[in-house]
C-alpha cells in the first residue's frame, strides 16, 4: 500500500494516465466542491422560491406593494431623485479631502512627543472627543444654523458650506483616530532606522511613517467613507434639497413610498460598488503580508 | 460545507414560518367592519339616534380623541395647551366635539407629526387639526371634513431683504425662498412663485425660522396667521412682505379637519362644522382668535 | 596619542528601575574595530542605542570627536549623521524599492539631488553584490540580502563609525557569511567600527579589541588573543566555557 501511495498507482489514483493525474487530495476536494455547489445552489433555489411564492400571498401584500412597489411613480420619481443625488455626490466630493486633510492634521498633532507642543496634542484630544461624542445630526443643526447666524453676507451663511463644516469636522474625528491606528501600528523600529540615518522627525513621518501607516487603514478609511456617503444625506435637514429631501417631498405629492424605495435603490448603486471596493482592497492587503489561509 | 446547508434549510423554514403566521392579523378586522358598514343603512331611517349612532363609532368607547402638531404653534393653540381650548384650533375642536356629543373629560387630546398625519394607514385619532389644507392629492389617503377656515399664503423677510416692497410675483423672482416640505406654502413656491434661485425644504416651520435668522434664505412662506405671528412676535427685524390672496395661482387654503380614509365618523364631523358654520358660532371664534391676524399688503401675479 | 573617535565616561543608563549601563568607560580609536559580547541583558545593544543618541543617557559624557554629544537638549540629527547603525532585525523600508531605501538618506539629509543619490546608491549595491536586486522590495530579498542592504544603507550616509548591532542573529547560518563579508571589507577600508555579535570565531578575526559586559558594565577588555585565549576574569571563563558548551565557538 505505501508503494502505491507513493508512486500514485492503485485505488489511490484517478486515471492511468500519469500526464492528467490527480494527487488523493485533489481528487476528494473536487468532489467536495461539486457537491457544495450542488448544494448551495439548491438551497437558494429554495430559498427564491419560498420567498417569490409564498411573500404575494401575504394577506396584505397588495397593499405593500402599491405603497411601496408601485412602478408608475418610480419611473416618476427617478429622474428627479437621480438629479437631487448629484448634489450629495458633490457634497461627497468636496468634504473627503478636507476630511483627510484635518484628520491627517489631528493624527499628526495627537503623534507629537515634544513638550513644547503640548496645548497642540491636548487641542487634538478635545476636539475628537467632542465630535466623536455628539451625534452627526446634532453638529449639523448647531453648526448649520448657529455659525451662519454669524455672518452677514449671503455668501458665507450658504448651508452648504456650514453643512459641509459640520460633516467634515464629525467626520474627521473618526477617521483622525483610524489614521492614528495606523501610525501606531508602524513598528518603532522603523523609526529607529529612519533616525538613524539623520533623518529629522518630521522626515521620518513623511517618509517612513506615513506611507506605511496610510496602506494599511486603507480598508476602515473605505468603511468610513461608504458611512459618509450615506450621512451627507443629513445636510438636507438645514434647507438644501438632496435626494433624501426630494423622495420625502414626492412621498408627501404621491402620498406613497416608492420614492424612497427609489433613492434606496440609487444609494446601493453606489454604496455597493465601494463596499465591494473596499472587501478588495482588504484581501489585497491580506494577500501582501504573507499569511496562508489555515482552513 | 454542513453548516452552509443548514442555515439555507434554517433560512428557508424561517421563511415559511413567517409567511404562515402573517395570516393572523387581517382576522380581527372583517367583524369591525362589518358592523360598522351596517350604520349608514340606519342613519335614513332613524334621525338623532343614527346620527349619535354614527358619531360614537370613536377609536376609543365614549371618548373623542383630537389630535394636532407637537409643539402647536399660536394663534392656533396657546401655550401648546389645547385641552383648554385658548387658540384658534383648540377652540374649533372643542366645539366641534361638543356638536357631536363629546365635552369635558370625555374629549382626549394627542399628538402627531404633520407629515405623519397624511400619510395612508390606521390612525390613533379620531380627526387631527394642524393647519391642513385640503388638496385632491391628501384627499387620496385621508378624509377631509368640510372647510373649517381659509387662509392666504404670506411672505415674511427679514427688513432689508430682496423681497421688500414686492408687490407682484414677478418681483419675487430672484428671491431666495424656503418653507416647510410638503406643505401647500412650499408648493406654492415651487409651483406658482417659480423662482430662479432653488427653494429650501425643512422638516417644520422652525428650520425655515432658522434660515431667516441666520441669513440663509431671503424669505419663508408661511399660511397668513402663522405668518403674522412669526414676523410680530418671533423674529426681530422682520415683517410680512404681503399675503397671495385666492385669485393668485389658485391655491387658496383651506383647512379642514383631518381623519382617516373612509373613517365612519367623517359624516358626523361634516355635519357637526356645517352646524357651527350656519348657526354663527365658528365666525365669532374665528373672530376672536383671528382678528388681528389678518392685515398685510396683498401681491398680485 | 589620537583623539579617540568615540569616548564614553562613566555612560549610566536605567530603564525605570533596571539598571543597564552602569558605568561605562570606553575609547574608540579611528578605525578601530571593537567588539562587544555578554550575555543577553549585559547592555550590548543599549550601549550602541546610546552612542548614536537613539536612547539618551542618565549620566556620564559621550564624547565624539572630543565633544560631547550627550549633553541634554542637544539636537542630536546632525550627529546621527554621521554615525551609521545596522540593525539585528534590518530596518529597510518596505514601501520603498532596494535603490531607494539606500538613496533617501542622502536625499533628504544631505539634500543629494535624485539622481546623484541613485548613482552612489548603484554603485554601493554593486559592491555588495546586490546589483540584480536593485529594483526590488525588501519582502522579496532574503535576510542575507536585506542585512546587506541595509549596511549600503548606512554607507551611503558617509559615516565616520559605524555601529553594529548583531546582525547576523536574525539570519540563517548559511546567509551569515555573506554578511559578515561586508564587514571584513570596511574593516579593510578602515572603517571605526563598534559590533557587538555572538559571533565568537569572527570577533576573534577581525577585532583589535574586544571588550565583555556584564551587568552593565565593561568587565574586561582586551586583544583577542587574550580575551578567548587567556580571559582574566572569572565571569568571562563562565561566558566563554558557556559559548564553546553550545558549539558556537
Amino acid at each position: 500500500m505505501m508503494q502505491e501511495l507513493r508512486t500514485g498507482s492503485g485505488p489511490f489514483r484517478n486515471s492511468l494516465n500519469p500526464m492528467d493525474s490527480q494527487t488523493r487530495r485533489e481528487a476528494y476536494e473536487q468532489r467536495q466542491r461539486r457537491r457544495s455547489i450542488g448544494i448551495a445552489s439548491a438551497s437558494t433555489a429554495v430559498v427564491i422560491a419560498t420567498i417569490v411564492v409564498l411573500v404575494p400571498r401575504a394577506p396584505r401584500w397588495d397593499r405593500v406593494r402599491k405603497s411601496f412597489f408601485d412602478g408608475d411613480i418610480f419611473t416618476d420619481s427617478f429622474p428627479r431623485l437621480l438629479e437631487a443625488f448629484w448634489l450629495d455626490v458633490k457634497i461627497f466630493a468636496w468634504s473627503v479631502p478636507l476630511i483627510f486633510a484635518l484628520s491627517l492634521a489631528i493624527a499628526i498633532s495627537r503623534n507629537t512627543r515634544s513638550p513644547a507642543l503640548f496645548p497642540l496634542r491636548a487641542a487634538a484630544v478635545i476636539y475628537t472627543d467632542v465630535f466623536r461624542g455628539i451625534p452627526v445630526i446634532l453638529t449639523i443643526f448647531l453648526v448649520g444654523f448657529g455659525v451662519p447666524g454669524l455672518f452677514e453676507s449671503r455668501a458665507w451663511s450658504n448651508p452648504l458650506i456650514w453643512g459641509s463644516a459640520a460633516l467634515i469636522l464629525s467626520y474627521s474625528a473618526y477617521v483622525s483616530e483610524e489614521i492614528r491606528a495606523g501610525i501606531e501600528g508602524v513598528h518603532e523600529s522603523q523609526r529607529a532606522a529612519a533616525r538613524s540615518l539623520g533623518m529629522t522627525s518630521a522626515q521620518t513621518m513623511i517618509s517612513v511613517v506615513l506611507p506605511q501607516a496610510l496602506r494599511r487603514i486603507v480598508p476602515p478609511m473605505m468603511n468610513s467613507l461608504v458611512s459618509l456617503q450615506k450621512d451627507v444625506a443629513l445636510v438636507s435637514l438645514i434647507g438644501p434639497v438632496e435626494i433624501l429631501r426630494q423622495a420625502g417631498l414626492d412621498k408627501s405629492k404621491f402620498a406613497n413610498f416608492t420614492p424612497y424605495v427609489a433613492a434606496a435603490v440609487i444609494f446601493l448603486m453606489v454604496t455597493i460598488p465601494c463596499t465591494r471596493l473596499a472587501d478588495y482592497l482588504l484581501n489585497r492587503e491580506r494577500r501582501r503580508t504573507g499569511a496562508t489561509a489555515v482552513s | 460545507m454542513r453548516s452552509t446547508k443548514l442555515i439555507a434549510v434554517a433560512a428557508a423554514a424561517t421563511l415559511v414560518l413567517a409567511a404562515c403566521g402573517s395570516d393572523d392579523a387581517p382576522s380581527g378586522a372583517p367583524t369591525s367592519e362589518a358592523a360598522e358598514a351596517e350604520t349608514p343603512a340606519d342613519t335614513e331611517s332613524q334621525t338623532t339616534e343614527a346620527a349619535s349612532d354614527a358619531c360614537s363609532n370613536t377609536i376609543e368607547d365614549g371618548v373623542l380623541t383630537i389630535a394636532t402638531g407637537n409643539p402647536a404653534f399660536f394663534p392656533w393653540v396657546i401655550d401648546d395647551a389645547p385641552e383648554s381650548g385658548q387658540g384658534f384650533e383648540a377652540a374649533v375642536a372643542l366645539a366641534v366635539g361638543t356638536q357631536m356629543g363629546y365635552s369635558g373629560d370625555a374629549v382626549t387630546w394627542v399628538r402627531t407629526d404633520f407629515d405623519a398625519a397624511i400619510q395612508p394607514g390606521a390612525k390613533d385619532f379620531d380627526f387631527n387639526l394642524q393647519q391642513f389644507t385640503i388638496t385632491d392629492e391628501r384627499k387620496a389617503t385621508v378624509d377631509f371634513s368640510v372647510p373649517y377656515y381659509t387662509a392666504n399664503q404670506a411672505i415674511v423677510a427679514l427688513n432689508g431683504s430682496s423681497a421688500e416692497g414686492a408687490t407682484s410675483i414677478a418681483d419675487l423672482k430672484d428671491v431666495k425662498f424656503g418653507a416647510q416640505a410638503g406643505t401647500t406654502s412650499f408648493a406654492f413656491i415651487t409651483d406658482v412663485i417659480q423662482p430662479t434661485q432653488d427653494v429650501f425644504a425643512y422638516d417644520d416651520n422652525v428650520g425655515a425660522k432658522a434660515a431667516l435668522e441666520a441669513n440663509q434664505i431671503d424669505a419663508a412662506v408661511f399660511d397668513l396667521p402663522t405668518a403674522l405671528y412669526v414676523s410680530g412676535v418671533e423674529i426681530d427685524g422682520s415683517s410680512v412682505v404681503g399675503q397671495f390672496p385666492a385669485a393668485t395661482g389658485g391655491t387658496t387654503d383651506e383647512f379642514g379637519l383631518l381623519l382617516e380614509k373612509d373613517s365612519p365618523l367623517t359624516p358626523c364631523v361634516n355635519a357637526a362644522v356645517q352646524a357651527l358654520t350656519d348657526s354663527g358660532e365658528l365666525a365669532a371664534i374665528t373672530n376672536e382668535w383671528l382678528s388681528e391676524f389678518t392685515g398685510a399688503p396683498v401681491i398680485s401675479e | 596619542m589620537t583623539t579617540p573617535k568615540l569616548s564614553m565616561r562613566a555612560v549610566r543608563k536605567s530603564f525605570g528601575t533596571n539598571t543597564v549601563l552602569d558605568g561605562i568607560d570606553l575609547d574608540v580609536a579611528p578605525g578601530e574595530v571593537i567588539t562587544l559580547i555578554g550575555a543577553s541583558g549585559s547592555g550590548k545593544s543599549t550601549l550602541l542605542r546610546c552612542s548614536n543618541l537613539l536612547e539618551p543617557i542618565d549620566d556620564g559624557a559621550i564624547l565624539f570627536d572630543g565633544d560631547d554629544i550627550a549633553e541634554p537638549g542637544l539636537d542630536a540629527d546632525p550627529i546621527r549623521r554621521r554615525i551609521g547603525m545596522v540593525f539585528q532585525s534590518f530596518n529597510l523600508f518596505p514601501h520603498m524599492s532596494v535603490t531607494k531605501n539606500v538613496a533617501i538618506g542622502p536625499r533628504k539629509v544631505l539634500g543629494v539631488d535624485k539622481a546623484t543619490a541613485n548613482a552612489t546608491a548603484v554603485e554601493l549595491l554593486a559592491r555588495l553584490g546586490l546589483t540584480d536586486r536593485a529594483d526590488a522590495y525588501p519582502d522579496q530579498l532574503s535576510g542575507g540580502q536585506q542585512q546587506r542592504v541595509a549596511i549600503a544603507r548606512s554607507l551611503a550616509m558617509g559615516p565616520e563609525v559605524m555601529l553594529l548591532d548583531e546582525i547576523t542573529s536574525a539570519l540563517d547560518p548559511e546567509l551569515v557569511g555573506e554578511v559578515l563579508d561586508v564587514v571584513r571589507d570596511l574593516k579593510a577600508d578602515g572603517m571605526t567600527m563598534l559590533f557587538a555579535t555572538h559571533e565568537m570565531a569572527f570577533a576573534r578575526e577581525i577585532s583589535d579589541r574586544v571588550c565583555f559586559l556584564h551587568k552593565g558594565r565593561i568587565l574586561e577588555q582586551g586583544p583577542p588573543e587574550q580575551i578567548f585565549g587567556d580571559p582574566q576574569e572569572q565571569r568571562t571563563r563562565e561566558f566563554l566555557q558557556r559559548v564553546i558548551d553550545s558549539g558556537r565557538l
